[in-house]
């Protein structure tokens, strides 16, 4: 046992720490009334959030004492859990602001879709490990795309659209385990047609796409895909750029729409679709080199931008900290992501990397989505910035799933 | 490749991230003004501005609550807009119109409903006013003039314009200022200083509570009250005596310089330029080119002197000492000189000395003391600048550096005025061709508060303090050096002797005998000054203008005043007897000639005033 022990990697758990206590300041500040209590009054949520961190570090301990291979063991059952309690919120679930993704415990809830994550991150490794699999095969593909989609199936309905998005995140331990590169260049050119053609209109995506067919066939055999495959390439996009009018407008609700319009600088609506990333720009802006200093950002003490302690709890920081505390909490999670790769790079246990690669993916997804859409270059999504975002749920989700793999590693010496 | 592409990713995706933060918070600086407008609001505190008090500590202007009635749309609860209607005496469309126009202005920001109302409005409104979510009262303050007189003096207040806003930074759009008058000259001590709350608001545009705890509040300081030397009965007084006529009167207090009256006529209710009717009155009052309410003649109109500024020549031809008391001249009805050019006089005792010459006011008497002054020296300009530099030791030709929001510097010509209309040294010229001076005629303009002022200084025998308006500030008398060190002229004491002597003979024998007072001795001199008018690009005369200046008593001068009645034809007709009155009224405080009070009171000069604009011929000095 002393012997197959590596012990923990503090750098991650220091990471962790300082997010947390940095995200607790300024949950503090964003939802600090007119008149400021006991930084433990359990009313408000800065409270609250102390016994969320509190109770985090107490679930750290338990799923460090626990033996690693027990989550590789137990990973299908915990799956399985995740899914039922995701079945069973559409019979038991509780409705909060539209979206019935809780179970309510008195006045606490509990939101599975928070915890599916690291189901699902367990799962996939667990099938992507097994001697059996080979996910260049297309039956495996099949297969592991169904591990990865059922609970983001559950989810939608809730509706929680923003939750879903983040099952993306499990192309990145996909890829690493040898997911062919033509779904990601796939992926990406359909994004890029569909994105380019909002902006400059079909006609041109076009001929940008004839062109660029053209310059391919012309290029050396060796290097060359083949002339069918760049014949199909040009055409699916010439045919998808001229239906994504069609998609855009019939598809897609006009809430979509306007998310879209107003990242694309189409639309310029600042007291109604657009309020929240106008009144995040805002603040964020007025935070200038080095912030107006803690509890004293004026359009955080306002309530300007909403959902401020939750999702925008990135805009406080700008504020209160400016571009100095911004990019540190930036520099932060990028340390923190990095150091994860390297972490899941140096396991010989695939279940250990592939677990690894999850939770980079999924921690990397929020971090994208989230600040993307506060700075506002990103639609709006509603998920939470990890370890930093007010609730119980989701610091609790993001621990298990970040605890398991530094216990995991910690192991990693027994292989 | 599989290994690196995380990497790249989270790189890429960092390095955007803070591009964009650099962008937000250091590169674009509009964001953070925008937080300021939106999440801070400055809120001022108004003191009440200052009450105007006269020389003897009767109020003049005061203050009154106004209320206007406002509303924030997105706070409206639906009321019984039939009562509420009635209340204010409103019809419900223009109610809907308003409301309608907050809405639009901004749901969330207050917007006036009705502006300025009445006290009895207000008092059934108030009790009620529960029953109107929505809508509050904004208590404003307004002048609350005690007279009906003096609107010259004590001026105005008014909403800052751009201008005002762009020039001085303590006011914002909305803030009242004064303007002309007093008002506008002591408007820092009156004002006092606005104070400043900065109130953090929501996104609700709700106060949450003071920004920084108030670190950047200042608490607003009151307007200070002044004390005029103007007499509150005297204004009254001498406005009523001017009804109908056009003209000013200026009475100061020669020990002292203190203006104890100061009237221009016609004038205005000060009350017509507060409230709701504010904008109208003041554009009828504006646009009044003929009477020109708004003019203050007083201190504004430079009139030709006529015969008062004689006294001015004898003054100098003494000190030059060009000329002595006992000096006769001869008049043969008039004055001749030149090639057949003859200055015309009335009908009196030929020769006269100085003391007859004045009280008879002779006119070839002057020209040849004038004469005398400017043919002492070697060439005509050195006359001139040294006659010129008399004049301007009593303040004359030029501001006099008084306390009044306006006035202008009269003229008195010197040699450079005269070698350029002369085109000197292409032609020359002589004291002949200006003449006119010797009788206060020609190139020479005063202004009624220079006239009183010269009253004044003949009547402390060569000193005069810098006429000024404000006395008391919060009941501390002023200090300030230039209105409390005396002025000495060119001339000595003892030259003004005989002067004195003179325009007491004025009273007891000469032209203005008529006026005498029971009990008081009065210096005085008329005058009759010939002015003219254009109409149809012609130059008309009109009827002259009647002009007295006096100090009273003679001994111990209380009053020093002048007075100037346009087209009021000969000095004591109109002028004089007005300032008989007023020195009576200030001196004893009764008016023991009533039958002259009832004439002055009961004659109006406005068929005169309408003779030019007939389109007629008339007839002047009837």
């Amino acid at each position: 046992m002393a012997k197959s022990s590596a012990g923990f990697d503090w750098i991650s758990i220091f990471i962790y720490l300082a997010l947390i206590l940095f995200g607790w300041a300024n949950i503090y500040s964003a939802s600090l009334g007119s008149s400021s209590g006991s930084f433990f009054d359990l009313s408000q949520p800065y409270g609250k959030q102390a016994l969320f961190i509190g109770l985090s570090i107490f679930l750290v301990v338990i799923i460090l004492s626990i033996e690693a291979k027990f989550y590789q063991r137990f990973s299908s059952v915990i799956y399985l859990i995740s899914l039922l309690s995701l079945a069973g919120l559409f019979v038991f679930g509780k409705t909060i602001s539209g979206a019935t993704s809780w179970y309510s415990f008195g006045s606490f809830g509990v939101q599975p879709s928070e915890f599916a994550k690291f189901a699902t991150a367990l799962a996939l490794s667990k099938y992507l490990s097994d001697i059996q699999t080979n996910i260049r095969r297309l039956d495996h593909q099949v297969k592991a795309f169904i591990i990865i989609a059922l609970p983001a199936i559950l989810i939608v309905p809730q509706p929680d659209p923003g939750s879903a998005l983040v099952y993306a995140a499990f192309f990145f331990p996909l890829y690493r385990e040898g997911l062919s590169g033509f779904y990601l260049v796939t992926g990406l050119s359909a994004v890029s047609v569909f994105i380019l053609t909002l902006i400059i209109g079909p006609i041109w995506v076009s001929v940008a796409v004839l062109t660029l067919g053209i310059l391919l066939f012309f290029r050396k055999r060796k290097k060359r895909p083949g002339k069918v495959l760049i014949t199909l390439f040009v055409l699916i996009s010439i045919g998808l750029s001229f239906s994504v009018n069609y998609i855009f407008e019939n598809v897609f609700e006009q809430r979509h729409r306007d998310r879209f319009n107003i990242v694309l600088g189409k639309e310029v609506d600042s007291r109604g679709i657009g309020y929240n990333t106008h009144q995040s720009e805002i603040a964020i802006g007025s935070g200038g080199w080095l912030g107006k200093g803690w509890t004293e950002g004026t359009q955080t003490k306002g309530h300007f931008v909403p959902e401020q302690h939750t999702d925008y709890i990135f805009s406080t920081v700008g504020e209160e900290w400016g571009f100095v505390g911004s990019t540190m909490v930036v520099l932060l999670f990028m340390a923190l992501l990095l150091r994860l790769i390297m972490l899941a790079e140096r396991q010989r246990n695939q279940f250990y990397r592939v677990y690894g690669y999850s939770v980079i993916g999924i921690l990397f997804l929020h971090f994208l989505v989230n600040i993307g859409m506060v700075i506002g270059i990103f639609p709006t999504v509603g998920i939470p910035l990890p370890f930093f975002s007010y609730g119980g749920s989701g610091l609790w989700g993001f621990t298990i799933l970040l605890f398991i793999f530094i216990k995991l590693d910690s192991d990693r010496l027994s292989y | 490749m599989r290994k690196v592409l995380l990497y790249i990713t989270i790189l890429t995706t960092g390095l955007i991230f803070i591009g964009r933060l650099f962008y937000l918070q250091v590169v674009d600086t509009s964001l953070a003004i925008r937080s300021q407008d939106n999440a801070i609001k400055v809120v001022y505190d108004y003191p009440q501005r200052g009450y105007i008090y006269d020389r003897d500590g009767e109020l003049m202007v005061s203050n009154q609550p106004s209320y206007d009635v406002m509303v924030i749309p997105r706070n409206l609860k639906p009321f019984d807009t039939t009562e509420f209607c009635n209340i204010l005496n409103l019809a419900r469309e223009d109610l809907e119109k308003k409301l309608d126009k907050a809405r639009i202005y901004s749901p969330l920001l207050p917007s006036v409903v009705i502006p300025q109302l009445t006290k009895s409005e207000y008092a059934i409104l108030q009790e009620k006013m529960r029953k109107y979510e929505g809508f509050y009262i904004q208590k404003r303050s307004l002048r609350d003039y005690q007279v009906d007189h003096s609107a010259n003096v004590l001026g105005y207040i008014a909403e800052v314009n751009q201008k005002i806003i762009n020039e001085n930074p303590y006011y914002i759009s909305g803030d009242l200022i004064g303007r002309a008058g007093v008002e506008s000259q002591y408007e820092e001590l009156l004002r006092g200083v606005k104070g400043v709350k900065h109130i953090q608001k929501d996104r609700f545009n709700r106060d949450i509570g003071p920004y920084k705890d108030g670190i950047y509040d200042t608490l607003p300081e009151k307007g200070k009250d002044i004390t005029l030397t103007v007499d509150n009965d005297l204004q009254d007084y001498g406005t009523k005596l001017m009804k109908n006529k056009r003209g000013g009167i200026v009475a100061l207090e020669p020990g002292t310089g203190e203006i104890l009256a100061l009237i221009s006529a016609p004038n205005y209710d000060p009350a017509k330029l507060v409230g709701r009717s504010r904008s109208r009155n003041y554009w009828e009052l504006y646009t009044d080119s003929i009477a020109k309410p708004l003019y203050d003649r007083g201190l504004l109109a430079e009139y030709p002197p006529g015969s008062p500024f004689k006294t001015l020549n004898a003054l100098i031809g003494l000190q030059e000492n060009v000329v002595d008391t006992d000096d006769s001249f001869s008049c043969n009805h008039g004055y001749a000189y030149g090639r057949g050019r003859k200055l015309g006089c009335h009908a009196h005792k030929s020769p006269l000395s100085m003391i007859p010459g004045i009280a008879q006011s002779c006119n070839a008497y002057f020209a040849n003391v004038y004469r005398r002054i400017i043919e002492k020296y070697p060439t005509p300009q050195d006359g001139m600048d040294a006659w010129n530099e008399h004049l301007k030791s009593f303040g004359l030709g030029q501001f006099m550096g008084n306390d009044l929001s306006t006035g202008r510097p009269g003229k008195i010509p010197d040699s450079d005025y005269y070698n350029r209309i002369y085109d000197y040294p292409t032609y020359k010229w002589y004291a002949t061709a200006t003449l006119s001076n010797a009788i206060g005629q020609g190139e020479v303009l005063m202004t009624p508060i220079q006239l009183a002022n010269m009253a004044a200084t003949i009547g402390n025998k060569g000193w005069y303090y810098t006429p000024h308006i404000l006395k008391e500030i919060d009941g501390t008398p002023i200090k300030e050096e230039k209105f409390t060190k005396k002025n000495y002229t060119t001339i000595e004491a003892k030259h003004f002797e005989p002067v004195i002597a003179g325009m007491h003979e004025v009273y007891k024998s000469g032209t203005a005998s008529t006026l005498r007072i029971p009990g008081v001795e009065i210096a005085g001199k008329t005058g009759t000054a010939e002015n003219f008018t254009k109409i149809n690009g012609k130059r008309v005369q009109l009827t002259d203008h009647s002009i007295f200046v006096a100090f009273a008593p003679v001994d111990d001068p209380k009053i020093a005043i002048a007075v100037f009645v346009e087209n009021g034809y000969w000095g004591s007709r109109y002028a004089g007897r007005m300032a008989s009155l007023m020195i009576e009224k200030y001196l004893k405080g009764t008016i023991t000639r009533t039958d002259m009070e009832s004439w002055i009171m009961s004659h109006s000069l406005e068929d005169e005033y309408a003779k030019p604009l007939s389109g007629e011929p008339f007839i002047i000095n009837q």
